[in-house]
């Protein structure tokens, strides 16, 4: 039986994770390759490296990064930040990324989804969507929720499964960083009115808050990053805590 | 041991190369006929689109060359389903070897399949040491029916094969080298054969 996924989303800068991790049996927290190789021992089903750096080697730093990830680490990653372009993706697929997820870019270049699935095949595309409640309408942002677009959640999500994404990445913005749970209702609808793979994110604060996204929200994943850095949640208990409430997930 | 991985220009070929790298071995990409003939074990990738990835094939020979070979061959996601004899993507013929169509996952489930399933009914070397319903990584949105050859299979809306062998060919439609330490037991596997 398919399992639902966790995924621990790792914030990477200039090559160096940023959150505040707090691993105190790690050498260098600032490492994502070790990082990486301790949520792949700890029984994370995925991993996901959003890259915020804006300098101007940060597509070279990137690449080296992924090489080494994939070096090391043997579950699947997905990268992204930033990714713009065929070539872009091109080269961190080289290196041993599995999937790139876009955000920006495919709203203000929609056919570059298109592309993209044409050249690499829709399983190794992820749209990653944010989107705000805005009186009882979700609407698509851009740059982690600054910029308003007039893209309504639902028929953005359409429009990209339609182009070729093999799976939407789904950020509520009220609920990001609350703690308060998942967006269940809009998750709920994502997976119901799509036929292709939800990841769940923005809102994790418990183990409840995972089972809910699972079952409410209908979601596929699961993804989060403080509850797991600050290991106010243990990858395993969580798996277990799933398991008990009959969520099929891989132990 | 002399390990080849077909490069046709297609495929995640650096997770495998490293996969094998912790493994203690070195294996190396090559399309030239007389080096994969030479191999101990040969490798054969595949990400992308079926057609297309024919269309490299054929370009390269190596449709020809490949089911001609006698050592193990391992054929990985794609690379298992052009070694069947037509696919559904992209209407096109296969390499033959294993005589299975490959087809589409109906609306009943959610296409692509993405993440972690498990593998039953394992009946072959390649699994020496793998439990039953043991977790697997699968991208996939084409599977292959069961079948005389089927060495593996899973649910995923319909029972279907996860690895297929006929003779010295093997195919395995999950990623051994994104499935953790079993997926790396069964590459070991497939090396000590």
């Amino acid at each position: 039986m398919l399992t639902k996924r966790i995924i621990p989303c790792l914030d990477i800068k200039n090559g160096r994770t940023v959150k505040g991790i707090n691993f105190v049996d790690l050498r260098d927290a600032g490492d994502p390759v070790e990082l990486a190789a301790i949520y792949a021992a700890s029984g994370a089903d995925e991993l996901v490296f959003l890259d915020i750096s804006a300098t101007e080697e940060r597509r070279k730093t990137l690449a080296n990064l992924v090489l080494k990830v994939a070096e090391k680490v043997n579950i699947p990653f997905t990268v992204g930040g930033g990714i713009s372009s065929v070539e872009d993706v091109d080269i961190l697929l080289q290196n041993g990324a599995d999937k790139v997820s876009i955000n920006s870019s495919a709203v203000k270049d929609p056919d570059l989804i298109n592309r993209l699935a044409a050249k690499f095949g829709s399983q190794c595309i992820t749209v990653a969507i944010d989107a705000k409640l805005i009186d009882g309408e979700w609407i698509v942002h851009l740059v982690g929720g600054k910029v308003q677009t007039e893209l309504n959640l639902f028929e953005w999500a359409k429009e990209v499964e339609m182009r070729g994404a093999g799976e939407i990445l789904f950020t509520s913005m009220n609920n990001d960083g609350t703690k308060n749970g998942f967006a269940n209702e809009a998750l709920a609808k994502l997976s119901t009115e799509l036929n292709i793979p939800i990841i769940a994110s923005g809102g994790a604060g418990n183990m409840q808050h995972f089972c809910d996204a699972f079952i409410e929200g209908k979601a596929d994943a699961a993804l989060a990053a403080s509850v797991f850095h600050f290991k106010e949640i243990e990858i395993k208990d969580l798996k277990e805590e799933l398991k008990n409430k009959g969520i099929p997930v891989r132990l | 041991m002399k390990i080849v991985i077909i490069d046709y220009g297609a495929g995640n070929i650096q997770s495998i190369k490293f996969a094998i790298k912790r493994l203690g071995f070195e294996a190396v990409l090559s399309s030239n006929e007389e080096e994969i003939k030479n191999a101990d074990k040969v490798i054969f990738p595949g990400v992308g689109e079926a057609s297309s990835a024919m269309r490299m094939l054929r370009q390269s020979k190596l449709d020809i060359l490949i089911p001609t070979l006698k050592q193990p061959v391992l054929g990985i996601c794609l690379g298992m389903q052009l070694m069947c004899s037509k696919s559904e993507e992209g209407e096109t013929t296969g390499l033959g070897i294993f005589d299975v169509p490959v087809i589409k996952f109906n609306n009943s489930v959610k296409v692509p399949q993405i993440g972690w399933n498990q593998i039953c009914e394992l009946s072959s070397p390649l699994f020496k040491n793998i439990k039953e319903s043991e977790y697997v990584y699968l991208v996939h949105s084409y599977y292959v029916s069961e079948c005389e050859q089927t060495i593996a299979t899973s649910e995923y809306g319909v029972k279907y094969s996860t690895a297929l062998r006929k003779n010295n060919f093997y195919g395995v439609q999950f990623h051994p080298e994104k499935s953790s330490n079993a997926g790396e037991h069964i590459l070991k596997n497939f090396l000590e054969l």
